[in-house]
């Protein structure tokens, strides 16, 4: 099973887990996105998620079928949610299988540093002072740099 | 040469900024994606220099717009 989705509901992460067993696969991998109770020091009390949503699944499919192409992994499932959510809310799940661990947790973790670094998805802390902000993540710390750079589109 | 009518896409923070989620341009025939940003970034507090995918898909400020093309300005990206 090679697949990704934008959701709406609680991801299941137990089914995604499921969806990629296999018996010829001794190594599989999750990873799993929640929502943080603080971010830069501020406290959070939610996040709603926005997405440009038929390009956000495009990205997605085209991210997950090169990374199984990739680590040559026979099974690959990510989702990734929006909409409101709540402190330890998963907001995205991804989940590889393969006959031995390596290529299962690279696969998994190519696909969440992806998905960071091109899906086009927003998210709005809300804070616990009442305030509600978009989050830039190159205001943050360990910032990968410019988005422009980072997807390897020409600049004017 | 007829003009070339293009829907623009914004979202999240630079929806906020235009007060707006979409707009229609009409521009000249020639017109690059470069165009449509000019025409755009000026009217809120946008950056000079957005991301910007074309159908979908992320494209070069350099290239040629047709008539009915989707122009999504994209904010930087904070999915995971």
């Amino acid at each position: 099973m090679i697949r990704a989705a934008l959701v709406e509901r609680p991801i299941d992460v137990g089914a995604i887990l499921r969806e990629v067993a296999d018996s010829g696969c001794g190594a599989t991998s999750l990873f799993v996105g929640t929502v943080r109770d603080v971010n830069d020091g501020r406290a959070v009390e939610g996040i709603d998620y926005e997405a440009y949503r038929p390009m956000a699944v495009r990205e997605l499919s085209a991210i997950v079928k090169a990374a199984a192409g990739q680590f040559g992994v026979p099974h690959l499932v990510a989702e990734h949610r929006i909409g409101s959510m709540a402190v330890g809310d998963v907001s995205v799940a991804i989940a590889a299988s393969h006959a031995h661990r390596a290529s299962a947790l690279d696969a998994t973790r190519h696909v969440i540093e992806e998905i960071k670094r091109r899906a086009p998805i927003w998210k709005r802390e809300h804070y616990a002072d009442g305030t509600r902000e978009w989050v830039d993540p190159a205001n943050a710390a360990g910032s990968a740099g410019p988005a422009a750079k980072a997807v390897g589109v020409a600049e004017p | 040469m007829p003009p070339v009518p293009v829907t623009v896409l914004l979202f999240a923070s630079y929806a906020d900024a235009l007060g707006r989620s979409a707009l229609e341009l009409s521009l000249p025939a020639g017109a690059t994606v470069a165009d449509a940003v000019g025409r755009v970034v000026g009217q809120g507090e946008l950056p000079r220099a957005p991301l910007v995918a074309v159908n979908e898909e992320y494209a070069s400020y350099d290239r040629p717009l047709r008539a009915g093309d989707e122009v999504a300005l994209i904010p930087p990206v904070a999915g995971g």
